[in-house]
C-alpha cells in the first residue's frame, strides 16, 4: 500500500495530527462523518484521477485503433463485398488458409522483404555517416540539418512523381546519364530487381535524413572526454569512430532498426505512385507488389475486404513475430555489451 | 472549501474527458442526416442542390448551372468534385452501403455503372418517369446500360466515347500509304486484322523510330469495344476466358505487339504522354475527348495534322451518368436538374465547351455537333464522323468487373509481348491475375 500523503498531512484549517490539536473527544459526531467522508472521496479521488486524465489516449485508441482491428478480425471470418458490406457471409478460417498457396501474397511478401533490406541497409549506412560527418563543427550546420530533412517533409505523392520521371525508359535522365557512360537503357520499371532498386531509391531519398538527425542527436550525447582520452591514447578518427562512437549509439541504432523495419513492411505509397495506372498491381508481373499494396488491391481495388482483412491480420501476426525476433536479439546485444 | 475546489476541478475534468470521449463517438456515428441539411439550406430560402463528380465533366465550365439557376431563381447548385474515378467510386460505393455523405446528384462512369445497377439500384430513383425525360433521345445501348432487369433507369446517360482512329496524315504520307479519310478508312473497313495489316505496311516504309500504333492496351481495348460479348454473356456469367472474341482480341493485339507494330506503353503514364509530343506514333484509336488529350500533350507544329477515319468496327470508350440517391435531401429537386443537364440541347452545348459527346441522337443533328472542328483535326468534320460511328455502336453486354478483366488483359498481360514474352506466357499471366482478382 502507498502512504496517502494527502490525507495523513495536517490539513490547514481542520486541524489534523499536529500538537495542540484539541481532544478528539471535542469532535462532534457529525464533524467525524464529514472528514470520513472528505477521506474517503480524496482516496477515491487520487485512485481514479489519473485514469480519467489518461483516458482521452484510450478512448480514441478504442475508437481508432482496437476497435478496427478487432472489427477487421470479424470481418477477415467472412465473404464480404464493399458493395455490401453489411451482408457477411460466414466462411470460417477459409481466408487464412488460402492465403498459403496464394502465390501473389507470398511474392509480395519476398518483394516487401526484398525492398525492405535493399532499402533499409544503405538508408542506416548512409545515415551513420551523414551524421558524423555533421558532427564536427561545421559552418552553417542549421541549414545542413535543415535540408537533411527536407525530403522527410516533402509529399510522397509528389516525391514520387519526380522519380517516375527521373526513372523512365525512353525519355527518364538516370537513362540518359547511363547512356552518357555506355550502358544500355535500363527499364526501370518493367523488370524486377530495377523496379525494387528504384522503389528502394525513393525510400532511401525519404528516410535517410531523418535517420541521420537522430544519430545526429545521439552522438551529441556523447561526452566530449570519451573522445579526448581515445585522442590521447593514439585512436585515430577512424578508430574513434568505431570503438567510441558506435558502441554509444548502440541503443539508437536499434530504435532505428527497429522503426525501419516496421516502416518497411508497410511499404506502401512509393510503389503505388511508381507505377500509376495500372491500379496497384506493382507492375506487370507483381514484380514490386509489397503487402500493403496487395491488401490494398484486394480491398479497394477488387473490393474483397473478407480477403483484405485477413491479409491484414496475417500482415500484423508476420509483424508480431518480427517484433519478438527484434527484442531476443537486442536483449542478447544488451547483455553481451 | 479546499474540498470543493477539488471536487469542482474534479468535475470539469470528468465533463472534459466526457465531451472529448462523446465528441468522438459521434464523430464515428452516422451523420447522414443533419450533414447534408447544413448544405442543402443555401440561406434566403433557396435549395441548394449538390453533385458528387469526378474528372472534368464540364457541367459548370460550359455554364450549365449558371443557366439552371436563371431559370429557377429557387435554386443554387454547388459541386463536389474528385479528380480521379478510381478515388471516387470507392467512396461513392461506402456513401450507398452506409446511406450517408451522399450528394443530391451521384456522377457514375460507364466502366461501374454495371455494377452499381447490378447492387445498388435499391438505392437510387428510377428516373425513367421523371417529366421531360423521353427514352427515345437516348441511344438505346445508353439507356440499357442504366436500366436493371426489372425496368428501373437508375442512370441518366451524359456523353459517350464512340471511337474512331485518329491518325497522322504526314507519318501516312511517309509510310506510302493513302491520307485521305475515306481510303484510310477503306484500308481496313469491316476488319481489326486489316488494321493490323496496315500497320505491318506501315512498317515497312514508315519513319525509322516511330510505331503504328500508340500501344497495345489501345488496340485491345478498341477490339474489345466493337464487340457484343466480351468479359460477360447475357445472363452475367463471366466468359472472358472462353470467349473466342476476347482470345481473338487477345491474340491480334499480342501478335502487333509482336511485330513491333504498337509502342511498348501504357496509356496516359508520363512516358505515353511523351510519346505524343515527340510524334512517334501514326495512328490511335480515339473516341472525341481523346482529341482534346492529344492537344493538351502535343508540341503547338502538331496542329491539324492529324484526321480521323472511320474504326473497323466503331465501339465505346468512356462516358458516364447521373444518378440521383434516394437518401438525398432534394431528391425531387435534383430529378429535374438531372433530367435538364442530360437533355439532349444541354449535352450540344457541353460538346461544343467540353468535347463529351453526347448520348442523346437527338443532339447529333444540332448544329453544335455538324459543325464541330478541331484545332488537331483541321477542317475534319469530326462531329459526323463520330455521331456516324455512334450509331454503329453494338448494344454490348456489361458486366460488373469490367474494369478489373480489361486491366488484367492489357496491363497483365498484352504489354509483356512487348517485353518480349510470348502471347501464351502473356495469356497465362493475365488471367492467373485476374482469376485471383475475382475469387471473391
Amino acid at each position: 500500500m502507498t502512504t496517502r500523503h494527502d490525507t495523513a498531512a495536517p490539513p490547514v484549517k481542520e486541524g489534523g495530527a499536529a500538537p495542540g490539536r484539541p481532544p478528539a473527544d471535542a469532535v462532534s459526531e457529525q464533524e467525524v462523518k464529514r472528514r470520513a467522508k472528505l477521506s474517503r472521496r480524496w482516496q477515491r479521488d487520487v485512485r481514479w484521477s489519473p485514469y480519467a486524465f489518461v483516458s482521452p489516449f484510450f478512448l480514441l485508441f478504442v475508437a481508432f485503433g482496437l476497435f478496427p482491428l478487432i472489427y477487421t478480425g470479424w470481418a477477415s471470418l467472412h465473404q464480404v463485398e464493399l458493395t455490401a458490406p453489411t451482408d457477411m457471409n460466414w466462411v470460417g478460417l477459409r481466408n487464412y488458409t488460402r492465403i498459403f498457396d496464394d502465390e501473389f501474397f507470398w511474392n509480395a511478401a519476398k518483394n516487401t522483404l526484398t525492398i525492405g533490406i535493399i532499402s533499409t541497409v544503405p538508408q542506416l549506412l548512409m545515415a551513420m555517416g551523414i551524421a558524423h560527418i555533421l558532427n564536427y563543427k561545421l559552418r552553417a550546420s542549421t541549414f545542413y540539418r535543415v535540408a537533411m530533412l527536407a525530403p522527410y517533409a516533402t509529399s510522397i505523392a509528389a516525391a514520387s512523381l519526380v522519380f517516375v520521371l527521373l526513372f523512365g525508359r525512353d525519355y527518364g535522365m538516370i537513362n540518359w546519364a547511363l547512356d552518357v557512360v555506355g550502358i544500355d537503357p535500363v527499364d526501370w520499371q518493367g523488370d524486377k530487381w530495377p523496379s525494387q532498386i528504384a522503389v528502394s531509391t525513393i525510400i532511401i531519398w525519404r528516410w535517410t535524413g531523418y535517420n541521420a538527425l537522430i544519430y545526429l542527436a545521439a552522438m551529441q550525447a556523447i561526452p566530449q572526454d570519451l573522445y579526448e582520452s581515445a585522442a590521447l591514447d593514439g585512436a585515430s578518427r577512424w578508430q574513434q569512430f568505431l570503438h567510441v562512437t558506435l558502441p554509444s549509439l548502440r541503443p539508437t541504432i536499434l530504435f532505428t532498426a527497429v522503426v525501419s523495419t516496421i516502416g518497411a513492411s508497410q511499404v506502401f505509397g512509393e510503389p503505388l505512385l511508381f507505377d500509376a495506372n495500372k491500379g496497384a498491381s506493382g507492375g506487370a508481373e507483381h514484380q514490386f507488389q509489397t503487402l500493403g499494396l496487395y491488401l490494398y488491391e484486394q480491398g479497394w481495388v477488387n473490393q474483397h475486404l473478407g480477403r483484405a482483412s485477413a491479409i491484414a491480420w496475417t500482415m500484423f501476426l508476420i509483424l508480431i513475430v518480427i517484433g519478438i525476433v527484434n527484442y531476443v536479439i537486442s536483449r542478447r546485444l544488451r547483455a553481451s555489451s | 472549501m479546499r474540498a470543493r475546489i477539488r471536487t469542482a476541478r474534479k468535475a470539469l475534468a470528468l465533463a472534459a474527458v466526457a465531451s472529448l470521449g462523446t465528441g468522438l463517438l459521434a464523430g464515428c456515428a452516422d451523420d447522414g442526416g443533419d450533414d447534408s441539411s447544413g448544405s442543402s439550406s443555401g440561406g434566403k430560402g433557396k435549395t441548394t442542390i449538390t453533385l458528387g463528380l469526378f474528372g472534368t465533366m464540364g457541367f459548370k465550365e460550359a455554364g450549365l448551372y449558371a443557366e439552371y439557376e436563371k431559370l429557377n431563381p429557387k435554386i443554387k447548385i454547388a459541386e463536389n468534385v474528385v479528380e480521379r474515378n478510381e478515388n471516387y467510386y470507392p467512396a461513392l460505393l461506402n456513401h450507398l452501403t452506409t446511406n450517408s455523405g451522399l450528394q443530391d446528384v451521384q456522377a457514375v462512369e460507364v466502366g461501374n455503372i454495371a455494377e452499381i445497377v447490378n447492387t445498388q439500384a435499391a438505392k437510387l430513383e428510377d428516373l425513367s418517369k421523371v417529366s421531360g425525360v423521353n427514352k427515345a433521345d437516348w441511344l438505346d445501348w445508353k439507356w440499357q446500360q442504366a436500366t436493371t432487369k426489372d425496368g428501373q433507369t437508375i442512370g441518366l446517360g451524359t456523353d459517350i466515347g464512340p471511337m474512331a482512329i485518329c491518325y497522322r496524315k504526314d507519318l501516312f504520307e511517309k509510310a506510302g500509304l493513302p491520307s485521305d479519310r475515306a481510303e484510310v478508312g477503306k484500308l481496313w473497313a469491316g476488319d481489326w486484322n486489316k488494321f493490323v495489316d496496315v500497320g505491318e505496311r506501315y512498317k515497312k516504309n514508315g519513319p525509322e523510330g516511330t510505331t503504328f500504333m500508340d500501344s497495345p492496351g489501345g488496340l485491345i481495348n478498341a477490339i474489345l469495344s466493337s464487340e457484343k460479348e466480351k468479359f460477360y454473356d447475357a445472363s452475367g456469367k463471366v466468359i472472358y476466358k472462353t470467349n473466342p472474341a476476347v482470345k481473338n482480341a487477345f491474340d491480334l493485339t499480342a501478335e502487333a505487339a509482336e511485330k513491333g507494330l504498337v509502342g511498348a506503353q501504357t496509356q496516359f503514364q508520363p512516358a505515353w504522354d511523351q510519346t505524343i509530343a515527340n510524334n512517334k506514333f501514326a495512328a490511335m484509336a480515339c473516341p472525341p475527348w481523346m482529341l482534346g488529350y492529344i492537344k493538351g500533350k502535343s508540341q503547338p507544329d502538331a496542329k491539324g495534322k492529324w484526321d480521323v477515319a472511320v474504326a473497323p468496327k466503331s465501339g465505346n470508350w468512356g462516358g458516364s451518368f447521373l444518378s440521383v440517391p434516394k437518401n438525398g435531401k432534394n431528391v425531387e429537386e435534383a430529378k429535374k436538374l438531372v433530367a435538364w443537364l442530360t437533355a439532349p440541347e444541354q449535352q450540344a452545348k457541353l460538346f461544343k465547351v467540353q468535347g463529351s459527346f453526347p448520348s442523346a441522337q437527338a443532339a447529333f443533328d444540332s448544329a453544335e455537333v455538324t459543325g464541330a472542328k478541331n484545332d488537331m483535326t483541321g477542317d475534319a468534320p469530326i462531329g459526323e464522323i463520330f455521331a456516324e460511328a455512334a450509331k454503329q455502336i453494338p448494344v454490348q453486354v456489361i458486366g460488373p468487373k469490367d474494369q478489373i478483366i480489361q486491366q488484367g488483359l492489357t496491363d497483365n498481360g498484352v504489354i509483356l509481348v512487348t517485353k518480349g514474352k510470348s502471347a501464351k506466357e502473356a495469356w497465362e499471366t493475365a488471367t492467373k491475375t485476374i482469376d485471383n482478382n475475382l475469387d471473391q
